[in-house]
């Protein structure tokens, strides 16, 4: 047999033998047989020297040929059992996908009140509106006088009206904020006042603190209608789009027109009945939902702002002023405004 | 205020239905609230009926059984149990199938054994009378009664059924609680026609009446006093018709010249009051102010203290009515009354309001003439009650009218420019419909150059003063409907909220990002918080503002801190068997400041025009507080023994906030009455340490008085106070390529040597170098010696501009050692 025979054979064999390998140990003792040091083919390899001139090259071609084919089959074999062992070794080690996340990372969450107060703050500042804050203790001054109220009006009660003085209050809305703006700030000006405020009222309906987001816009051309324009983009961002407004003419010491503005029923679609007929239970039938007081300034108003910068001549403008607790109780549905100040958790987990 | 249709429809029948009455109401500033039907539900089987024959009951003595021609020849056997029931009479008559306005569906029924077909019924029964005393003989009470044939409908002969609205009227409208004025507006906004008013035609005369005298002290509180004297005067109950639109307004018959006066203050919207006038001692009134102390007997039975700001009306006996408000017992007209003097008069809003206040005493009048009645009103009122008092009590009027006072100023007259109505609403209403619109509601127009010159009728003279006003008139009766929708121009306007408000959102962002709940707690507490805080005599907290009128006792005060409502909210969650809590609350907290107004003037600028705060108010912060109790998380398959609620989990969460804020902020040890004193500090803020709250665990004895039984931990910051120490906008800092070198110390100092201050000292020593510097471990035991722990810290040194080898820092770390060891103390551990 030849020298090349012999290393075509050898080169046979090592194939078949790598093919069949089942495991790395073994391919690595197929390695040391068939190309270790003291193995055939390397050994006829280095004795290419030894072989006549005229066979040295072909001889020593064919050696180097299969020993490089061996080892490149032998890689390639190796990386496919490992590939394999892998496989089995991934497959044994399994978890419980279904067991619960760890460690725990607990949700927190804003009250119904935070959240709403935001929403409404945001549709504001969208429409570029700015959010300044007052004092919740004010004075008769800011909270009655300066907005017009009558010495008899009946919100300056004490039935109405917690007294901490008799020319202090707990603020009975968010409005005296609007001269104290108007005080700080000349015309053009556009704010949102958010808040907490008091009344004495206590039912399923009130509570004697609540939360208002006041909005004024004085300017020298402010009409009823851009109200009307603002409050519907207002509804349609809170309750959805294709709501419309309704201005009804209500009375309000500072405003003048006053009116009182509804939104269509989110719950019917405005139509005061249900698809089965049944009388809508959130507007009652009347397909309007009544959200907030407005209006245009009174004139009078200006007057008690300590800056002739607010001439009721040249400036006019709009005002009105929201319940957050009213808006959250008709997004969500909430029959006991008093649940929002009870914190129980049950109830906190469901919003914000 | 309750406005029946049926009355309302005698003086403006638009003929709509009744839904598009109630909505061009609504739509046009009169809200309809509701809209209620008194009566009987459905007119069917409800005749008019003839006794033919009544019999005693064989079986009752009470009862009769009666034969009752129903019409169409039918003759019923009805059981009757009125006493006053005889053959002959006509009557009104229920039948079968009838229902009744309390709902009940009559059927034939047998009484004691006898059929009885339907009712012979009462006006009490119907609802248009409260006399239950016997059925009604209609022969008697309806003129042509007894003509009426048998099975005539009974609602063409009584009102047994009306719609009624009940009205919103807002209190700058007196003028509408009256049906007359309710029409006006209806009227206006549905162009339907109206009918003059019920008080034209007055039978009455100017002129003295003899033998009766009005003298009026204080014409400043009763701008007009005016009397008129009726004799032969026979008190008995009221036709059926007015006793009918009492009880669907609301308002209980008594007798005719008491339902008189409720009618004529229900049609007129003014009140009228009758004296029998030969109780009126000395047949002289006089109005005067009371005397302090002065005390009266109101038609109630209750005895009234009065003060010098009230009103009287008195005879020569002394008082008989506070002015306006009430009248007595003393002068009251009775059935033997036969000379009646009818009162109407005018009084000043305020005052009225004042004494209805004082006196905790209100009434249908007071309720009218404290929004500001006018004085032309009241003589409208006594007109109408003239003609009623002559058609319905067979009264002669004595000649002559007193009027002390008289009218009030003449009509004001105010340009309305044509232009400044669309300025002002953003649409155009032409000059012709403000005209027809402002007629409608019986102002007075004329042609002017820019607009019309407008004359406002007596009964608005204190709404309508100003262009304004006028603007407002024209637009709710034309429609606000009709307004086109825009947006202000919004010049200069860029929306935004404060850097404050976006810090603000940004803390309790982070705070229930780490898992907490928010509450809003009440502004109020009760004062046995501060006790049950046991907070030190001269603690600030205890200088709470109190409220003059609190709903309770529990509500009294306004809270000084977060603290109790957490608390408050901690023990609703714990009696729910929610023992894990982690809450956290942000709202205002409200003190008296030390040394009262004027430091609190000096503090804060004190200009309350210019936004400064009054001395008369309290010092009001926003605060941000938490409390946590129990596991911090719920028990896990790979938690088993989850943390538990401490100081330094509630450290951790706060320093969640703080870091989200970019406030650089420390702790000391520090005391709170309300706090464990060894495990309690002060919060510091800012590179200065300024203090802005504290932080720790509850003392045991405040944490039981919550049901806090395992304890629990909170913080309470001036939330205000900490945003100042916030880095808003951070500036950028060139990011380093160079790696940082790290090295750990460890030393031993004495126990009561603070982490924080060998950190300090640390810092301090390692200057420029050292970028970092924290404690990761904490021992103490025997090998580092009784009384001293041991702490090791890891700290990073780094520069701008090379990498640093342990040589470089060698010289720093040798002087950290020598600090550490010259300051606090510290030994160098291996």
């Amino acid at each position: 047999m030849s020298v090349l025979d012999r290393i075509g054979s050898l080169r046979a064999e090592a194939e078949d033998a790598v093919a069949d390998a089942d495991s790395s140990a073994a391919l690595e003792e197929l390695r040391v047989r068939y190309l270790g040091r003291k193995a055939e083919l390397p050994n006829l390899l280095r004795g290419v020297a030894q072989l006549p001139p005229e066979e040295r090259g072909t001889v020593g071609r064919a050696a180097n040929q299969a020993r490089q084919a061996l080892e490149a089959l032998i890689e390639q074999r190796a990386s496919d059992l490992e590939a394999a062992e892998l496989d089995t070794r991934l497959a044994a080690d399994r978890i419980d996908v279904t067991l619960p996340g760890e460690p725990p990372q607990p949700v927190g969450r804003l009250h119904l009140v935070t959240q709403t107060w935001r929403e409404i703050e945001d549709v504001f500042l969208g429409l570029g509106f700015t959010s300044v804050e007052g004092p919740e203790i004010e004075l008769v001054h800011y909270n009655f006088d300066a907005l017009n109220h009558d010495v008899t009006h009946p919100a300056r009660d004490h039935t109405d009206t917690f007294y901490v003085a008799p020319d202090v209050v707990l603020r009975t809305h968010t409005s005296p904020m609007q001269i104290r703006a108007m005080e700080a700030h000349p015309p053009p000006l556009y704010v949102v006042i958010p808040g907490r405020t008091y009344r004495r009222d206590s039912d399923a309906t009130h509570t004697p603190q609540f939360h208002q987001v006041e909005g004024l816009a004085v300017d020298a051309d402010i009409t009823l209608a851009d109200l009307k324009g603002t409050l519907l983009s207002f509804a349609n961002a809170i309750f959805g789009e294709g709501r419309d407004v309704r201005l009804r003419p209500h009375f309000f010491p500072f405003t003048e027109p006053s009116v009182e503005v509804d939104v269509s029923c989110f719950h019917c679609d405005g139509r005061g009945f249900m698809r089965d007929g049944a009388r809508c239970r959130l507007c009652k039938g009347e397909g309007w939902i009544e959200i907030l007081g407005a209006g245009e300034v009174d004139p009078n108003v200006y007057s008690y702002v300590d800056d002739d910068r607010y001439d009721p001549e040249k400036v006019q403008g709009f005002a009105w002023g929201m319940g957050v607790e009213r808006i959250a109780q008709l997004k969500h549905g909430l029959t006991d405004m008093r649940a929002l100040y009870d914190n129980d958790l049950r109830f906190l987990e469901q919003f914000g | 205020m309750r406005a029946p249709l049926e009355w309302l429809s005698e003086y403006c029948d638009p003929g709509l239905p009744t839904r598009e009455t109630e909505e061009r109401l609504t739509l046009t500033g009169t809200k309809v609230e509701a809209v209620h039907h008194h009566g009987v539900a459905a007119l069917e089987h409800f005749v008019v009926g003839r006794v033919v024959e009544a019999e005693r009951h064989p079986d009752a003595d009470r009862l009769s059984v009666c034969r009752v021609e129903v019409g169409g020849d039918h003759v019923a056997q009805i059981v009757c149990g009125a006493p006053n029931v005889a053959g002959g009479q006509t009557v009104a008559v229920a039948r079968p199938g009838a229902v009744m306005p309390d709902g009940t569906k009559l059927g034939a029924a047998k009484l004691r054994g006898v059929r009885s077909e339907g009712m012979i019924l009462a006006e009490d029964e119907l609802d248009i009378g409260s006399d239950h005393a016997g059925i009604m003989v209609l022969d008697r009470l309806i003129p042509g009664g007894g003509d009426l044939a048998p099975g005539t409908p009974l609602a063409e002969v009584l009102l047994i059924a009306t719609e009624v609205l009940e009205l919103e009227i807002t209190p700058n409208r007196p003028d509408c609680l009256g049906v007359y004025g309710v029409a006006r507006e209806l009227h206006a906004a549905t162009r339907a026609a109206l009918a003059a008013p019920p008080w034209a035609d007055d039978p009455g005369a100017p002129g003295e009446i003899p033998g009766v005298e009005v003298r009026v002290e204080c014409p400043d509180l009763n701008p007009r006093f005016t009397a008129r004297v009726f004799e032969d005067v026979t008190v008995a109950p009221s036709p059926p018709w007015l006793k009918a639109r009492l009880m669907a307004a609301g308002q209980r018959p008594i007798n005719n010249v008491v339902d008189i006066t409720n009618y004529v203050m229900l049609l007129a919207g003014h009140p009228v009051h009758a004296f029998d006038l030969d109780r009126v001692a000395g047949q002289r009134l006089t109005v005067r102010r009371a005397r302090d102390g002065e005390e009266i007997e109101t038609l109630d039975g209750q005895v009234r203290r009065l003060d010098h700001e009230m009103v009287v009306i008195e005879d020569d006996d002394g008082p008989t009515s506070i002015a306006g408000v009430m009248g007595g017992a003393r002068s009251e007209v009775h059935d033997g009354t036969s000379r009646v003097l009818m009162e109407v008069a005018n009084w000043v809003g305020p005052n009225i309001h004042r004494t209805s206040q004082v006196l905790g005493l209100r009434s249908e009048a007071s309720g009218r003439f404290e929004k500001g009645l006018s004085p032309e009103q009241a003589m409208e009122a006594q007109a109408l009650a003239t003609k009623l008092m002559l058609e319905l009590t067979g009264a002669t009027l004595v000649p002559g009218t007193i009027d002390v006072g008289g009218e009030g100023p003449p009509p004001a007259t105010i340009r309305l420019r044509t232009a400044k109505v669309e300025q002002v609403l953003g649409m155009p209403i032409a000059r012709e419909r403000q005209a027809e619109i402002l007629q409608a509601l019986e102002f007075a127009t004329a042609e002017a150059g820019d607009g019309l010159d407008v004359t406002v009728p007596h009964f608005r003279r204190n709404d309508v003063y100003r262009e304004a006003d006028l603007i407002e008139e024209v637009a709710r009766i034309d429609g606000l409907d009709k307004l086109p929708v825009t947006l202000p121009k919004r010049r200069g306007a860029a929306g935004r909220l404060s850097v404050e408000q976006r810090l603000r959102r940004r803390a309790v962002d982070a705070l229930a990002g780490r898992g907490m709940h928010e509450i809003v707690g009440w502004s109020f507490t009760d004062p046995g918080f501060a006790d049950r805080l046991r907070l030190d005599a001269g603690d600030d907290r205890r200088r709470s503002v109190a409220l003059e009128n609190p709903m309770s006792e529990q509500q009294s005060v306004m809270r000084t801190t977060l603290l109790a409502s957490l608390l408050d909210a901690a023990r609703v969650n714990i009696a729910h068997g929610r023992t894990d809590l982690q809450l956290f609350e942000q709202g205002k907290v409200y003190f008296w400041p030390e040394g009262g107004g004027a430091a609190a003037t000096a503090a804060n600028g004190g200009d309350p025009r210019r936004g400064g705060m009054d001395h008369r108010l309290p010092r009001e912060h926003r605060s941000l507080g938490a409390v946590i109790a129990g596991r911090m998380h719920p028990q896990t398959w790979g938690t088993p023994e989850p943390p538990r609620a401490g100081f330094f989990a509630v450290k951790a969460l706060f320093g969640a906030a703080c870091d989200a804020l970019r406030v650089p902020w420390s702790v000391e040890p520090a005391t709170e009455p309300f706090l464990h004193p060894g495990r309690s500090a002060r919060i510091l803020a800012g590179e200065a340490g300024e203090p802005v709250g504290w932080i720790g665990e509850l003392h045991p004895l405040v944490a039981r008085e919550y049901d806090l039984d395992e304890g629990a931990a909170a913080f309470e910051v001036d939330f205000d106070r900490l945003l100042g120490h916030a880095v808003a906008v951070p500036a950028y800092r060139d990011l380093t390529s160079f790696p940082a070198l790290r090295q750990d110390l460890a030393v031993a100092v004495a126990d009561d040597v603070p982490a924080a201050a060998v950190v300090t000292v640390v810092r301090r020593a390692g200057g420029d170098l050292l970028a970092d510097a924290r404690v990761f471990d904490v021992y103490r035991g025997a090998q580092v010696g009784e009384g001293r722990t041991s702490l090791a810290l890891t700290l990073a040194f780094r520069a701008p501009d090379r990498t640093l080898s342990d040589e470089d820092v060698a010289p720093v770390r040798d002087r950290i050692v020598t600090a550490l060891r010259d300051e606090l103390g510290g030994e160098l551990r291996a």
